[in-house]
């Protein structure tokens, strides 16, 4: 059974409109979304910004409730919870936040911050072993305990990250959800805080949906990745196959758009015109036929392409999936 | 003579003892038609350096105590405030980071850009120079798009506004501070695209200031390394990627996973960028370093030319 | 920084105003009723206070040549309870002989030393003022916050509760209110009622504008974290949201003080709020309505200039403690 199972996820906004607000549109920011995480693997979900993936992770974790679709954790429908019973399984679950600067209280010291996640749950009795857990999950994230009594303005943007791995791992969850969780962070910290997530999937099995829009670092960590546009999913795979054969055409633009050091590689890129389209309005048929460079109409406009297994363990939603593009 | 070219230059926060240096002895060259890229981390310094070029950084609280930026040999930090106005534009023209903030949300866009012609090149400042502009920066639509607000644009579009106001007024050298980090990987393709055809076509020199090393190789042809506010490495940027030098330069490579790269762990940078006002005696580098001895703590290493047109701030560079 | 000096001086100082203050707020002293105001003058390195006498017109006093009698300090003069608890009878300093007062700003028709009851009178006025806010605002940052924490109908009812209390004039409110209470009341029912009405004026736009900080707040990512963790909603509203809030609620809260202040003046003045013979400085400017009164014995405005200093001190702290509170990273 897997740790987590999302099936048919729909997180819709309404666009409120006129004078009474009556809904006529929503914003589709996540579209039937289906997928699994094992226990253990880390889950990587690539995509740019309007694609949904924050969406999704936040529906996942029930911070944003989802307009339709299941979210199953092993085995248990969440979405059908609330109250005290939803409390109590949070504790499986938890999320580590993109923003160094805004995931933790300005005004509550890092004991406070790393503490409540306990408290909430009463899983220490004592003061002393309520300390004595800080501590440990200080030390676990390579903070020195003396940081404990010092105020989030007083760290660098790499140590508040780590706090704030702390507070996720003080209620021993089985599924941490990363939201962009380095890329506010300067180039030689971001390793820093890659290792130390990896480091501690090792040690206690936590599996991660580690969301970003920079493929190379989803791609390092993840065994497998799955690439978002428009709110739906377009390709699934191996991470290391998706670098070497991407199938869907929107998979291979993001690869060739990437910057290379490797000055010798002079790549040309793929350039994809104009800007992503309104998550309002998504285009009929396939979302992203607009801006591909192997669409043919009428069938890429008209028909919209599920996401099947075109290789072993790939699947990709496009009607020519696998074609290359010419640069 | 360089189009741009700065001189040891020293800048502090503050003045006295409270004084806190930000650019310490900084010295790069730009020549007319090149791309430098400066890179470097939060903190370093380096979008301080940049906006001193137009002398855009106020003082107070700034203070230059040394050095000159000759533009076209005139120093900028002598200039009166009407030869400030005529260069900024004129000679050297802005494309910074968040282009949503850069842009008036008050005015359309065509007026934008017209305010920049007004200032430098008032014959020219017609609707008509202006879809020109934005056919140049790759907008479709111009004719319409001139009455667009700010916020009816995607973060590509504006950045690409930006970069027409800035060439707006044909200026010799573009300074653009981290002008796709805000962007979407695919439309930074696009921008940095864009750039590289309008340096073909305009002949203009641009100043690059990032922290992805990956920009670098596709547009730089020097590059500049800052660490704490000093140029820890310079050379020809081909050289740089395939034989970095400064052992910070080599740690930062290493530290970006690479697609496909195959490594199990990351090799990271131990501690954390020194922050202004923090900075270790001796070399800055020298408490995260793998090579670093006793004695580079003692004193600043000098940058020294090692090769033809490359310049190391570290005496054992040549340890792997 | 000077504000928040002379702030603690004078609440130090209506604290201990029956030790201060020579005398009580209601002895009465038909003799010397509206005496010009007494001062002490240096005699041979004493301080010494002259004897006065009746002059030929009503109401002005001389005083007499060559008689004085010095001050002393801790001097035992009427009994009095300090704090309102413990019984003594020493005062700050005095003659000690009745036959030469020391009524430092006057007295008024009744005799009555004009300091004394300025006094007494700020151990009202102040108080009323911290109490009031401290009432009104933490009422106000909690609706405020429970409104804008769960939007939807929440929301919308209780703004319009605020717009619709903060729509009506202050004064004719106050007035209003004033009237739905029994006229017969004991001073200390009419303390408490003279907070409950200002309180209640005062919550709404506090409200507001915590409402509208904790709209964005509630976005930060920190307070995400904490609704993940599985915190209660009101836990996540008081723990994350409120303090959060601190800085410019501490500053609103400085600078209100003052309102309430003359709130309780006003109400005062008018004869509706505390009555005599206890003093407040708002019914102690009732005597300034009458212009011969002005003219004639001006030191009756002395609690005008109480309430103007104390106003001050509360704007100088109110700045102070914004620029303080700017540093926080």
């Amino acid at each position: 059974m897997s740790l987590l199972e999302v099936k048919n996820l729909k997180v819709h906004f309404p666009v409120k409109h006129g004078m009474f607000s009556h809904t006529r549109e929503s914003v589709k920011a996540v579209d039937d979304v289906s997928f699994a995480i094992e226990p253990g693997e880390t889950l990587g979900l690539v995509g740019e910004s309007g694609c949904g993936k924050t969406t999704l992770g936040r529906a996942i974790v029930r911070l944003v409730e989802p307009t339709a679709g299941g979210v199953l954790l092993n085995g248990e429908d969440i979405t059908a919870m609330s109250g005290s019973v939803l409390r109590v399984r949070r504790r499986k679950f938890q999320m580590i936040f993109q923003d160094p600067y805004g995931s933790l209280n300005p005004r509550m010291t890092v004991e406070q911050i790393v503490g409540e996640a306990l408290d909430i749950h009463k899983l220490t009795d004592s003061k002393s072993a309520r300390q004595k857990r800080i501590f440990e999950l200080l030390k676990a994230v390579g903070l020195d305990a003396v940081y404990a009594q010092r105020y989030p303005h007083e760290f660098s943007g790499g140590q508040r990250q780590r706090i704030g791995i702390a507070r996720a791992l003080a209620v021993e969850p089985e599924l941490i959800i990363c939201d962009e969780p380095v890329s506010a962070l300067d180039v030689s910290v971001q390793a820093q805080i890659i290792n130390l997530l990896q480091d501690l999937q090792q040690q206690r099995g936590i599996a991660y949906l580690f969301i970003a829009h920079d493929l190379a670092v989803v791609e390092h960590i993840s065994r497998r990745v799955m690439v978002m546009y428009l709110g739906k999913i377009v390709e699934t795979a191996e991470a290391k196959t998706i670098i070497r054969a991407p199938q869907h055409p929107y998979t291979q633009a993001l690869i060739s758009a990437i910057p290379e050091v490797d000055p010798e590689t002079k790549r040309r890129r793929i350039i994809l015109p104009g800007d992503v389209p309104s998550p309002i309005h998504p285009p009929g048929g396939c979302p992203f036929h607009p801006r591909c460079p192997i669409a043919q109409l009428p069938r890429c406009k008209d028909e919209f392409p599920e996401l099947r297994e075109v290789k072993p363990g790939v699947w990709a939603s496009c009607h020519f999936a696998g074609k290359k593009i010419d640069r | 003579m360089n189009l741009l070219e700065i001189k040891n230059l020293k800048m502090d926060f503050g003045s006295g003892t409270d004084a806190l240096r930000a650019v310490d002895g900084v010295s790069l060259m730009v020549d007319a038609g090149e791309t430098v890229c400066l890179v470097g981390e939060s903190g370093c310094g380096k979008t301080i350096t940049a906006l001193s070029i137009a002398r855009l950084v106020p003082t107070p609280p700034a203070n230059y105590v040394g050095g000159e930026i000759l533009l076209n040999g005139r120093d900028v930090l002598k200039m009166s405030n009407g030869e400030l106005r005529d260069i900024r534009g004129g000679v050297v023209s802005y494309v910074f980071q968040e282009p949503g903030a850069s842009l008036n949300p008050v005015f359309r866009v065509g007026n934008q850009i017209k305010e920049s012609l007004k200032l430098h090149k008032p014959e020219k400042a017609t609707d008509k120079e202006v879809i020109r502009l934005l056919k140049l920066v790759g907008i479709p639509a111009p004719e319409s798009r001139i009455k667009n607000y700010p916020f009816e644009m995607s973060g590509g579009m504006q950045q690409r506004v930006m970069i027409a106001m800035a060439l707006a007024s044909e200026p010799k050298l573009l300074v653009a501070d981290e002008p796709t980090t805000a962007l979407d990987v695919t439309i930074q393709a696009q921008i940095l695209e864009l750039l590289h055809d309008l340096k073909q076509r305009l002949g203009m020199a641009i100043l690059l200031i990032t922290h992805n090393l990956g920009i670098v190789g596709d547009m730089a042809d020097r590059v500049a390394v800052m660490y704490a506010g000093q140029i820890v490495e310079l050379s020809p940027a081909k050289e740089l990627l395939r034989c970095p030098m400064h052992p910070y330069t080599k740690a930062l490579m290493n530290a970006v996973p690479k697609l496909a790269g195959g490594a199990n762990r990351l090799s990271a940078i131990p501690g954390n960028v020194p922050r202004i006002g923090n900075f270790p005696p001796g070399c800055r580098f020298a408490p995260r370093c793998p090579i670093a001895k006793p004695e580079c703590s003692a004193k600043i290493p000098e940058l020294v030319e090692v090769e033809a047109g490359r310049f190391v701030r570290c005496p054992f560079w040549k340890t792997p | 920084m000077a504000g928040g000096v002379i702030l603690i001086v004078l609440y130090l100082v209506a604290l201990f105003a029956g030790f201060v203050a020579p005398y009580s707020y209601d002895h009465l002293d038909t003799n010397y009723s509206f005496h010009q105001p007494i001062l002490p003058h240096l005699q041979n390195f004493r301080l010494v206070v002259p004897r006065y006498e009746q002059g030929a017109a009503i109401f002005s006093y001389h005083a007499v040549v060559g008689d004085s009698k010095p001050i002393h300090f801790f001097v035992h003069g009427a009994k009095y309870k300090l704090f309102g608890l413990v019984p003594t009878a020493i005062h700050l300093f005095g003659t000690g002989d009745d036959r030469y007062p020391i009524y430092l700003l006057g007295t008024d028709q009744f005799g009555r030393d004009v300091f004394s009851r300025l006094l007494y009178g700020s151990q009202i006025s102040l108080s009323i003022g911290v109490i009031g806010i401290l009432l009104s605002f933490t009422f106000g940052m909690m609706i405020g916050g429970i409104s804008g924490y769960f939007s939807g109908w929440t929301d919308t009812v209780i703004m319009r509760l605020c717009e619709l209390i903060m729509s009506i004039p202050a004064l004719y409110l106050i007035i209003s209110l004033r009237a739905t209470f029994p006229p017969g009341m004991s001073s200390a029912q009419v303390y408490a009622m003279i907070i409950i009405i200002l309180s209640f004026i005062g919550w709404a736009s506090m409200a507001r504008v915590i409402r509208g900080m904790t709209l964005s707040l509630r976005e930060q990512q920190f307070v995400l974290a904490a609704r993940s963790l599985g915190q209660t909603h009101l836990k996540v509203i008081v723990r994350h949201i409120l303090p959060n809030t601190f800085s410019y609620v501490i500053v609103a809260a400085t600078l209100s003080v003052p309102y309430y202040i003359l709130g309780e003046v006003v109400l005062s003045f008018l004869g509706v709020g505390i009555q005599e013979p206890n003093a407040s400085w708002g019914n102690m400017l009732t005597a300034a309505q009458n212009t011969e009164y002005l003219r004639n014995y001006p030191w009756l405005l002395a609690p005008g200039a109480a309430i103007f200093i104390t106003v001050l001190a509360f704007n100088f702290l109110g700045d102070g403690l914004r620029d303080a509170a700017d540093t926080k990273a």
